[in-house]
C-alpha cells in the first residue's frame, strides 16, 4: 500500500514536470504576449523593450523556465501581469479556488444524486418508454453546449421569470463573514442564514448548467453497469434467497454496479473544471474558470501556468483518491 | 391454498401427495416478431419428500429452465410458462411475486452451477449466509452469525467463524460450493433444486459435494431435484431419473432400471458414450452422433430421429407418446423403436454396450 502510494506520487510529479515544460512552451507560442496586451498599439519600441526586460521575457526560454521553476521551490510563483497585476499567481489561485470548488461540488452533487437513481430506474425498465425517455434526455445533456445551456437558463429563469439572480455570487449589500471563501458554506457555518440563502440562489443556475454533462455521463454508465450486474449469477442467487428488493438492490446490485461509476465520477472532475471556464464566464462567477479566461485575454503567462498546473494537480489527486477508495469498495482489488 | 395455518408442515406427505408435482409444464421463449421457441414441452414429474429425482440431458434440453420455473426465477418478460407446479398442494404459478419471495430461500432453495459467479464478489461470505436467516427466520445479526458458522461447519467448511469475514475470491472452488449449499439449506427447505452443482469442480471435490448433498437429503427428508448431464452423478445419487430431450421427457425409470435396461436410443447412446476403465486402450469414445441443432420439432415427429440409428419413416412423421414400458415397474419411454426389445434391436443395443 505504501509502496503503491509512493509510486503513484512519483508518477504524479513526473506528469506535472512534463506538463510544466509543455505548458511553458505552448503559452509562448500563442500570438501576442503580455507586452502587447499591456501596452496595446501605443507603446514605442523602447517601451516594449523595457517592459520585456522588466518581465524577464527577453531572456532565452529555457532560462525563463529554469527561473520560474527555481522560484516555485522558494514558494514564489511570480507576479501576475494581467489578471490582477502585481499579485502573486498562487495568491490569485487561492483567492479564486473556493468559488470554483463550491460550484463544482454542488454541480457534482446534483449530477450524482440524480444520475445514479435514474440510471438504476432506467435499467430496471429497460426498453420501456421511461428508459428511452431518460436516454434521450441524457443524450441532449451530453450534446448541448454548456455555454448555450447556461445562456438559456439565465435568460429563462433570471431575465424572463426573474426568480433567480442572473450573475455573481452574492447580492449587493449581502456580505457574510468570510471563513472558507465558499459563501454558502460560510453562511451555514456562521449561522448567517440570509447570506447562505442568497449564495444558494446565486449558485443554482450555474450549478445546473455545469451538472448536465457529468449527469448524462454518469447516468449512462450507471444504466449500463446495472444492466450488466442484473444478469449476473450472484443476483440470481440473491433472488433465489427470496430477499427483499431493498437488500437485493442495495447489497447485491448497486454495490457491484457502482464500481465503474466511481471511476467515471473521478474522470468527470476534468469535465467540471473545463465546464467551469464557460459557466463562470456566463454567470460572472469570480472563480478559477473566469480567471483562466481573463488570463488568456491578457496573455498572463504566469497566472495561466500556475492555474493550469494546479488544475492538473487537483485532477490527478482526485483520481488517486478514487483509486484508493477502490480497495474499500471492491475487496478483490489489493493495491500493491 | 386455503389451508388453515395450524396444520402441521408435513401434511402433504402424510396424505401420500408428492412434495412437488410438476404437471404439463410448458415454457416458451417469446420474442416480438418471432415464432415462440418451445424450451419445455408439457413435462410432468413428481418428487416425494426425501426422494432424489434427476433431470438429465444435454445443454439446451430444458432442464435448467424447468428449475428456474419451479423457483419462479424466470424473468416475466420473454417467457411464457404454462401448466401447474404443485408444491405441497399449492400451485406455485398462481402465487404473487411477494408470496413466491416469501417461499424462496425458505421452503424452496436452489444451488447453482458455477460457485464463483454465483457468489457476490464484494460482500463477505458471512453476510451472504446471514441474510437468508435474517430475511426468513427474523434472526438478529449476532444469532444469524452464530447459526451461519454452524451451517458452514455442517457442510464441511473448515474454520467457519474466520470464513464469515472472507470474500468469495479468498475461498477454493469446493469451499464456495459448500458455502452455496449452506445458504440453500439455511432455512431447512423442503425442496432443494441443485443445478449441476458439481460441474465446475474437480473430480475429488465432486464426490465430496455429492456425498454431502445425499447425506443432507436423507437426514432432513428434503425433496431433491438434481439437474445434471453427468450420468455418474445420476448413478450415485438419484432415486428416479427423467431423461430430457428437446424439451420433452423421453425416458423415465428408477436408476437401477435405467442403467440396467435403457430403452430409449438416446439414453442408450448416453450410457454407451461413457468411457470405461476396462475398455481396451486406444478405443475411441462413442458420442451420440449429431447435435441438438439437428432436432426436428416434436410437432412434426420424434425430435431425436435425425440422430437416431433406429429411426424409421414413422419416427419422422409422428411423434411417439410417453408410454409405460411393460418390462420394468414405472419405466416409461417415448419411442417407436425402443432398444432392447428381443425381436428388433436387441443385438444393436448389446453390441453398442459391449464394444
Amino acid at each position: 500500500m505504501l509502496g503503491y502510494l509512493i509510486r503513484r506520487i512519483l508518477q504524479m510529479l513526473l506528469a506535472l514536470g512534463v506538463l510544466s515544460i509543455l505548458l511553458f512552451a505552448w503559452l509562448r507560442l500563442l500570438p501576442g504576449g503580455p507586452v502587447s496586451a499591456l501596452l496595446g498599439d501605443r507603446g514605442t519600441d523602447e517601451d516594449r523593450a523595457n517592459l520585456e526586460a522588466a518581465l524577464g521575457l527577453d531572456q532565452p526560454i529555457y532560462v525563463q523556465y529554469l527561473k520560474f521553476m527555481g522560484r516555485i521551490f522558494h514558494g514564489e510563483f511570480g507576479p501576475s501581469t494581467g489578471v490582477r497585476p502585481g499579485y502573486d499567481a498562487m495568491e490569485i489561485f487561492l483567492d479564486r479556488l473556493p468559488a470554483t470548488i463550491e460550484l463544482s461540488f454542488l454541480a457534482m452533487l446534483i449530477a450524482v444524486s440524480l444520475a445514479i437513481p435514474l440510471g438504476y430506474l432506467a435499467a430496471s425498465k429497460r426498453g420501456r418508454l421511461l428508459d428511452n425517455g431518460l436516454i434521450a434526455v441524457s443524450l441532449v445533456g451530453v450534446a448541448i453546449p454548456v455555454f448555450f445551456l447556461a445562456f438559456v437558463l439565465k435568460y429563462y429563469f433570471a431575465v424572463k421569470l426573474g426568480v433567480l439572480p442572473p450573475s455573481g455570487r452574492n447580492s449587493i449589500g449581502i456580505e457574510g463573514t468570510r471563513v472558507t471563501g465558499m459563501f454558502l458554506l460560510d453562511g451555514v457555518l456562521t449561522g448567517e442564514w440570509d447570506v447562505a440563502w442568497d449564495a444558494a440562489r446565486h449558485l443554482i443556475l450555474p450549478a445546473l448548467a455545469l451538472a448536465t454533462i457529468p449527469f448524462a455521463v454518469i447516468f449512462r454508465i450507471t444504466r449500463a453497469s446495472v444492466l450488466e450486474v442484473l444478469d449476473e449469477d450472484y443476483v440470481r442467487t440473491a433472488r433465489a434467497k427470496g430477499l427483499t428488493s431493498r437488500v437485493l438492490r442495495g447489497r447485491h446490485v448497486l454495490r457491484n454496479a457502482l464500481i465503474p461509476v466511481v471511476t467515471t465520477i473521478g474522470l468527470q472532475i476534468g469535465a467540471l473544471l473545463s465546464g467551469a471556464v464557460l459557466t463562470e464566464r456566463v454567470f460572472n462567477v469570480r472563480g478559477l474558470g473566469q480567471a483562466l479566461a481573463l488570463g488568456f485575454e491578457t496573455r498572463d503567462y504566469t497566472v495561466l501556468q500556475v492555474l493550469v498546473m494546479m488544475a492538473a494537480l487537483i485532477y490527478i489527486v482526485v483520481n488517486l483518491i478514487v483509486d484508493l477508495t477502490y480497495a474499500f469498495i471492491d475487496p478483490r482489488v489489493r493495491l500493491g | 391454498m386455503g389451508r388453515p395455518q395450524s396444520v402441521p408442515r408435513r401434511t402433504a406427505q402424510a396424505a401420500g401427495e408428492p412434495m412437488l408435482r410438476v404437471e404439463d409444464l410448458s415454457i416458451k421463449f417469446v420474442r416480438r416478431g418471432q415464432e415462440p421457441t418451445i424450451a419445455v414441452d408439457s413435462i410432468s414429474f413428481d418428487v416425494q419428500a426425501g426422494q432424489t429425482v434427476g433431470l438429465v440431458g444435454e445443454s439446451g434440453c430444458g432442464k435448467s429452465v424447468t428449475a428456474l420455473a419451479i423457483m419462479g426465477l424466470l424473468p416475466p418478460r420473454g417467457n411464457r410458462v404454462e401448466g401447474e407446479i404443485h408444491f405441497d398442494g399449492t400451485d406455485l404459478l398462481s402465487l404473487s411475486d411477494k408470496q413466491m419471495r416469501d417461499r424462496r430461500g425458505q421452503e424452496l432453495a436452489m444451488v447453482f452451477q458455477d460457485p464463483l459467479s454465483s457468489l457476490n464478489p464484494v460482500v463477505p461470505l458471512g453476510v451472504q449466509v446471514c441474510e437468508v436467516l435474517e430475511r426468513h427466520k427474523g434472526m438478529r445479526h449476532g444469532a444469524a452469525r452464530r447459526r451461519s458458522a454452524e451451517l458452514l461447519d455442517k457442510v464441511g467448511v473448515p474454520d467457519p467463524t474466520r470464513r464469515l469475514d472472507e470474500y468469495p475470491h479468498q475461498l477454493s472452488g469446493g469451499m464456495r460450493q459448500r458455502a452455496l449449499i449452506a445458504m440453500a439449506l439455511a432455512c431447512e427447505p423442503r425442496l432443494l433444486i441443485a443445478d449441476e452443482p458439481t460441474t465446475a469442480l474437480d473430480v475429488t471435490i465432486q464426490a465430496q459435494i455429492l456425498a454431502l448433498l445425499k447425506e443432507l437429503v436423507t437426514e432432513s427428508g428434503t425433496a431433491l431435484v438434481m439437474i445434471t448431464h453427468d450420468l455418474g452423478v445420476v448413478a450415485g445419487l438419484c432415486d428416479q431419473v427423467n431423461v430430457l430431450y428437446g424439451g420433452r421427457i423421453v425416458e423415465r425409470a428408477d436408476r437401477f432400471e435405467l442403467f440396467a435396461r435403457p430403452r430409449h436410443p438416446y439414453t442408450n447412446g448416453l450410457l454407451a458414450s461413457i468411457p470405461r476403465l476396462n475398455s481396451p486402450r486406444g478405443q475411441r469414445l462413442k458420442p451420440v452422433p449429431g447435435s441438438v441443432a439437428d432436432n426436428i420439432p416434436w410437432q412434426v415427429g420424434c425430435a431425436f430421429s435425425p440422430r437416431c440409428g433406429a429411426a424409421s419413416e414413422l419416427c419422422r412423421a409422428e411423434a411417439p407418446h410417453l408410454e409405460r414400458d411393460e418390462g420394468g415397474a414405472g419405466h416409461e419411454i417415448r419411442c417407436h423403436h425402443p432398444v432392447g426389445r428381443p425381436s428388433e434391436s436387441a443385438d444393436d443395443a448389446r453390441s453398442a454396450q459391449d464394444e
